[in-house]
C-alpha cells in the first residue's frame, strides 16, 4: 500500500479533505475583540443562563455543531464520526455535547491544541474512506477552565501578567470528502515536548518550544520555508509564548515573517486586563475557522498553516511540582 | 493620627503581601497562610501585642491580625483552663469573625452570580 508519509512526521492527502460548513460562537469579551467581525455568533451571556458554567459550556458547543450541520443542510445521520474534545476533565464538555448527535463520537484531548488534532484525526477518517463527513468541533469557557486549572473565578484571584484568559466559545465544521471549501493538505502531528517549564502561570512560554518543534518539522518534511504559507496562524501562546517562538526561531536559524500570528495573541487586542492573551481550546477553534477560513474564502490568503499548541498540565501534577509537557499539531489549509 | 498609623501600618503589611505575590511565584493562598502564621507566631513570642497597641485596626484587620488572634485566644484559655486552653482557645476570639464569613458568604452566595 502506497504510503502517504512524508518526511518524517507529516502525512499528506490526495483526495483532499474540505471544510464545507463551519460556525463560530465566542462569548461577550471576544467579542468586544478586534476580530469579533469574523464570528458567527456572539453571545450576549456567556453563562446563556444556564445554572453552572458547565452546563452552559456544553450547550454553546451543541449550538456551534447544530449550526455546522444546519448550515450545510445536514442533520447528524449524515454524518459518520463526531470527533471533539474540550478542556474539562473527561473531556465532558464533549461527551455531553454528542449524547443527542446519536452517532459514533470519538473524544480527544490536546488540551488547546485539540481543534488542530481533531482536524487532523477526521481528515485521515474521511481521506481513508471510513466517513464520508465527519463533524470536528471544540470548546472552552473562561469560568469552567479557571475553575478546573486554577481557582473558582469567586475567588477573585489577582492574575500575572503572563496569564492568559481562556476563550467562551466554540467553533465546529463539517469535513467532507466531496463539496466546496477550503482544502487540508497536510497534518503533522506533534510529539511531546518539556522544557522543564513549571510555572502554570506562563502556558505560553511552556508551549512555545513545541510550537517551533512541530513547525520546524512541518517545513522540513514539506520541503518548504515559512513564506510557502501566507498565514502560519499558531494556537494560544499568548503574548508571551509568542515572543519565545521568535526567539527560539531566530536562535535555530529559521526566519519567520510577519506570516506568523498568534490566536491567543489577535483575539483580545492590547487589552492588558487579558494578560498576555487568549488560551483555550475554542481559542484556536474559532480563530481558524473564523478569521482564517474568511481570509481563506475571500482569497486574502491561498495557503494557512495552523499550528495548535496545548499545554498538558492538570491541577495535581502543578500542585505536585511536575514541569508541563506541551503538544503542538499541524494542520495545512489551502483556498 | 490614630486613623492615620492604622491606615499606613495595614497598607504597608498589604503592599508587603502584594510585592510577595508580584516577584515570587507564591500563590495567593501561600501569602494568605504565611501572613496568619506570621502572625500568630509573632502573637506567641509576645511582638504582636505591642504592635496591636500602635497600630490598632491597622494590625488587626489583616489576616496576621486573625493569625495573632488564635494564639491571643489560646494563651488567655490556657491561663483559665490550663492545656485544655489549647484545644479551645484556638477559636475563643477568631470564632466571631469566621462564623461571619460564614454566615455573610453563604448569603452572598445566594444573592449573586460570578460573571468574568
Amino acid at each position: 500500500m502506497a504510503t502517504r508519509r512524508v518526511g518524517g512526521q507529516t502525512i499528506f492527502f490526495e483526495d483532499l479533505p474540505k471544510l464545507v460548513s463551519a460556525h463560530t460562537i465566542v462569548g461577550k469579551n471576544e467579542g468586544q475583540g478586534p476580530y469579533s467581525e469574523y464570528f458567527d455568533e456572539i453571545l450576549e451571556d456567556d453563562l446563556l443562563g444556564q445554572p453552572t458554567a458547565e452546563k452552559a459550556e456544553r450547550q454553546i458547543l451543541q449550538q456551534a455543531v447544530e449550526q455546522a450541520l444546519s448550515k450545510y443542510g445536514l442533520v447528524p445521520k449524515d454524518i459518520q464520526y463526531y470527533v471533539s474534545g474540550d478542556l474539562l476533565n473527561q473531556v465532558i464538555s464533549a461527551v455531553f455535547s454528542a449524547r443527542n448527535l446519536a452517532i459514533p463520537f470519538l473524544g480527544i484531548f490536546s488540551a488547546c491544541g485539540t481543534f488542530a488534532q481533531s482536524l487532523g484525526l477526521g481528515s485521515i477518517l474521511l481521506h481513508g474512506g471510513f466517513a464520508s463527513k465527519v463533524l470536528v468541533a471544540t470548546s472552552s469557557h473562561y469560568q469552567t477552565a479557571e475553575r478546573q486549572y486554577r481557582y473558582p473565578i469567586e475567588l477573585n484571584i489577582q492574575h500575572r501578567p503572563t496569564n492568559q484568559h481562556t476563550v467562551t466559545g466554540a467553533g465546529a465544521c463539517v469535513l467532507s470528502a466531496d463539496g466546496e471549501g477550503p482544502k487540508i493538505t497536510h497534518v503533522t502531528f506533534g510529539r511531546i515536548v518539556d522544557m522543564g517549564l513549571k510555572d502554570p502561570n506562563d502556558m505560553g512560554s511552556a508551549m512555545a518550544p513545541a510550537a517551533f518543534d512541530t513547525l520546524e518539522k512541518h517545513l522540513k518534511d514539506i520541503e518548504c520555508s515559512p513564506d510557502h504559507y501566507d498565514l502560519i496562524l499558531t494556537g494560544d501562546l499568548g503574548r508571551q509564548g509568542f515572543k519565545m517562538l521568535k526567539i527560539i526561531a531566530e536562535k535555530k536559524g529559521l526566519a519567520l515573517g510577519t506570516n506568523l500570528q498568534d490566536g491567543g495573541v489577535l483575539i483580545y487586542g492590547e487589552d492588558p486586563k487579558y494578560g498576555a492573551g487568549a488560551s483555550g481550546a475554542a481559542c484556536s477553534a474559532v480563530m481558524t475557522l473564523g478569521y482564517g477560513l474568511s481570509l481563506l474564502r475571500e482569497g486574502k490568503i491561498r495557503r494557512l498553516l495552523l499550528v495548535g499548541t496545548g499545554a498538558l498540565l492538570n491541577q495535581l501534577t502543578v500542585q505536585q511540582g511536575d514541569s508541563i509537557p506541551t503538544i503542538a499539531h499541524a494542520v495545512a489549509i489551502e483556498a | 493620627m490614630q486613623y492615620l498609623i492604622a491606615f499606613v501600618v495595614g497598607g504597608l503589611i498589604c503592599a508587603a503581601a502584594q510585592l510577595v505575590l508580584e516577584y515570587t511565584k507564591l500563590a495567593p493562598v501561600h501569602v494568605l497562610v504565611g501572613l496568619t502564621v506570621l502572625g500568630a507566631i509573632s502573637a506567641g513570642i509576645g511582638i504582636y501585642e505591642p504592635f496591636l497597641q500602635f497600630a490598632g485596626a491597622g494590625a488587626l484587620v489583616p489576616v496576621s491580625g486573625f493569625g495573632s488572634s488564635i494564639t491571643r485566644g489560646m494563651l488567655s484559655e490556657i491561663k483559665r483552663l490550663g492545656w485544655e486552653g489549647l484545644f479551645t482557645g484556638a477559636f475563643e476570639i477568631t470564632g466571631l469573625g469566621l462564623a461571619a464569613a460564614v454566615v455573610f458568604g453563604s448569603l452572598m452566595a445566594i444573592a449573586s452570580r460570578p460573571r468574568d
